[in-house]
């Protein structure tokens, strides 16, 4: 948030991040110990830690929007699915005759509901570089739109919010629908494999941990390099004065525009890695509680410095992971109070409080 | 002499049923120092906020030079080279005075250009000289959020100055300030004027005394006076409004 805080906090920061990457990097090592191993890591720590790693790369793509360009985007959570809606689309399609009906080009779903042939827009994705494009293209593109419609409009603040939060729930509602030709309720499932691994071996666990790791380290030295260069400057200047920007000669729209479609092209990668580690994608991951929950995320780690977001990301779903087995009904209450409590208490998050003690 | 000629006529301005300008006309020359003056609500923040594409006009003719200002947007009069310094001084909080005065440089403004820009050795010179000239040398590196009021004003100022704008409006330079530091800001705004054109909206008339340049004098959204510091003071109509009748 301060580009002008001691470099010392900063330091810290960076050693938080490089240490808590390096923990993780080891994590599939420790799984191998023997399980009575004071490090041995779970299988189940392992698979959610991949899931984590995910969230914290949507997290900083949302921190850079909202912590650094100041669109608080209540919607994050549509580009993240659509990322993994077009990895969905490439996993099916990966099915091939292995499906429950055989068909050796349909996904199953599709010959249940009677369709003769693929719908145009699932060409290409049985190519895995087409798929990948999508999982930026589409995500940027919604963005693209959405934020110049916003933008020029200059729609900001609570306004821009709302609308972020109608476009995921638009978006679940549509996709729920069968006639959308993507899986409806049920979304997609039963993948087989990708890049030619089959997905139930740990070897494929164990990769998609990895690349979602190095995703998650070249997003935050992309989040970093953007920060630290004067369109960085220019960002944190629209968050705290939009107008006085534009009388200094900016195009606030287009600077907007930007960090908002690179924002949400890293959620789309973020989403894309998500669904091969939970085998799942369904419309329920365009839910407006997914988009605020990330908002939450960023909000506890303290928006504004990078770090903060990740670690928001971990310690909030670390918490929700603890506490929705050790007492379910809890959790949302707990959630809520950590929103209020945050905001009223530690408006620069637990980032706030490290920065408190380096000082 | 540089610069293009500010030219206003028959600019009105109509906020719900309020006329906040009406009919006013006003030609800048360039390279001329303008003060302007008037009571409380006369529309002198409104005709700068008209000049600076912040508020579209209702009616009248607003043009910089060949160039018709009413159909442009802040950012691109801004290009045009027309500076604004606001009453309430905003500078970036968040970024230190060197990066304030670094944004606010002229140089390309798009997000691309932005993303590659390298300070070269002119600009860290040009950010340094007006440092020096606004008086924050030792504080180039501090926040701009912990500046003081009249700092934050002197920053407003520089930021003002890396522009180069030909045309600059300034609105409420002093207000604020010490003595010591409204004589430098006059002197300062002397020392820029025949360069640029400057409009300075003032209520201190002491201080557009001392800037010693053509006055004009609003009241409700339109002209009601021009000429010297002694003219428009002796003028009746000015007496009237200023001390009522």
């Amino acid at each position: 948030m301060d580009t002008a805080q001691p470099s010392r906090a900063r330091l810290g920061l960076r050693a938080v991040m490089i240490t808590a990457v390096a923990i993780l990097a080891i994590f599939p090592l420790l799984n191998q110990l023997p399980a009575d191993n004071v490090f041995h890591v779970s299988d189940f720590l392992v698979s959610v830690s991949g899931k984590w790693i995910c969230y914290a790369i949507l997290a900083l793509s949302l921190d850079l929007a909202w912590g650094y360009a100041g669109i608080l985007s209540l919607g994050h959570g549509a580009f993240f699915a659509l990322g993994g809606y077009a990895m969905g689309m490439h996993l099916m399609r990966l099915i091939g005759p292995r499906g429950s009906y055989g068909h050796p080009v349909l996904p199953d779903f599709m010959v249940f509901l009677g369709y003769q042939e693929l719908p145009w827009y699932w060409l290409g994705f049985n190519h895995f570089s087409f798929a990948m494009l999508m999982v930026v293209a589409i995500p940027g593109l919604l963005a693209l739109v959405l934020g110049w419609l916003c933008f020029r409009s200059r729609i900001t603040g609570v306004y821009l919010s709302i609308i972020t939060q109608a476009m995921t729930y638009a978006l679940m509602l549509a996709f729920f629908r069968n006639d959308m030709g993507l899986g409806g309720n049920n979304g997609f499932t039963d993948f087989k494999e990708l890049l030619g691994m089959p997905l139930n071996t740990g070897a494929a666990r164990i990769s998609l941990f990895y690349a979602s790791l190095i995703a998650l380290v070249a997003s935050y030295l992309f989040c970093l390099w953007i920060t630290g260069t004067k369109y960085g400057r220019v960002l944190t200047a629209i968050r705290d004065a939009e107008s006085r920007v534009r009388f200094l000669g900016y195009n606030t729209t287009s600077h907007k525009l930007f960090a908002f479609v690179a924002s949400a092209m890293m959620a789309g990668i973020a989403g894309a890695l998500y669904v091969p580690q939970v085998g799942i994608i369904n419309p329920g991951e365009f839910s407006p509680g997914n988009s605020i929950e990330a908002v939450i995320w960023v909000a506890v780690g303290g928006r504004g410095t990078l770090v903060g977001a990740v670690i928001g990301a971990f310690s909030v779903n670390g918490l929700k992971t603890w506490l929705t087995s050790a007492a379910p009904d809890l959790w949302l209450f707990v959630l809520g109070g950590l929103f209020v409590a945050v905001t009223l208490f530690l408006p620069k998050g637990l980032v706030g409080l490290l920065q408190g003690r380096a000082k | 002499m540089r610069g293009r000629r500010l030219y206003l006529d028959g600019v009105s301005v109509v906020f719900d049923g309020f006329r906040a300008l009406n009919n006013l006309a006003l030609v800048v020359e360039p390279g001329e120092m303008r003060a302007v003056i008037g009571p409380n609500g006369a529309g002198k923040t409104t005709m700068m906020d008209v000049i600076t594409g912040k508020t579209r006009p209702t009616a009248g003719i607003v043009t910089f030079g060949d160039l018709d200002l009413t159909r442009m947007d802040e950012a691109a009069i801004a290009n045009l080279g027309i500076g604004r310094k606001f009453q309430k001084p905003t500078v970036f909080d968040a970024l230190t005075v060197f990066e304030n005065l670094e944004l606010a440089l002229k140089a390309p403004r798009g997000p691309i250009a932005c993303l590659r820009w390298v300070l070269a050795g002119g600009g860290r010179t040009r950010i340094e000289e007006v440092t020096t000239e606004i008086g924050l040398t030792d504080r180039a590196h501090d926040r701009a959020g912990i500046l003081s009021h009249g700092q934050k004003q002197w920053l407003e100022i520089g930021m003002m100055l890396m522009q180069d704008p030909d045309l600059m409006l300034v609105d409420e330079p002093v207000a604020g300030m010490t003595d010591a530091e409204t004589e430098h800001t006059a002197k300062l705004l002397a020392r820029i004027a025949g360069k640029h054109s400057v409009v300075v909206v003032e209520h201190d008339l002491d201080f557009v005394r001392a800037l010693g340049c053509k006055v004009t004098v609003l009241h409700e959204g339109t002209l009601l006076s021009e000429g010297s510091i002694d003219h428009v003071q002796n003028d009746p109509r000015v007496v009237e409004v200023y001390l009522g009748r």
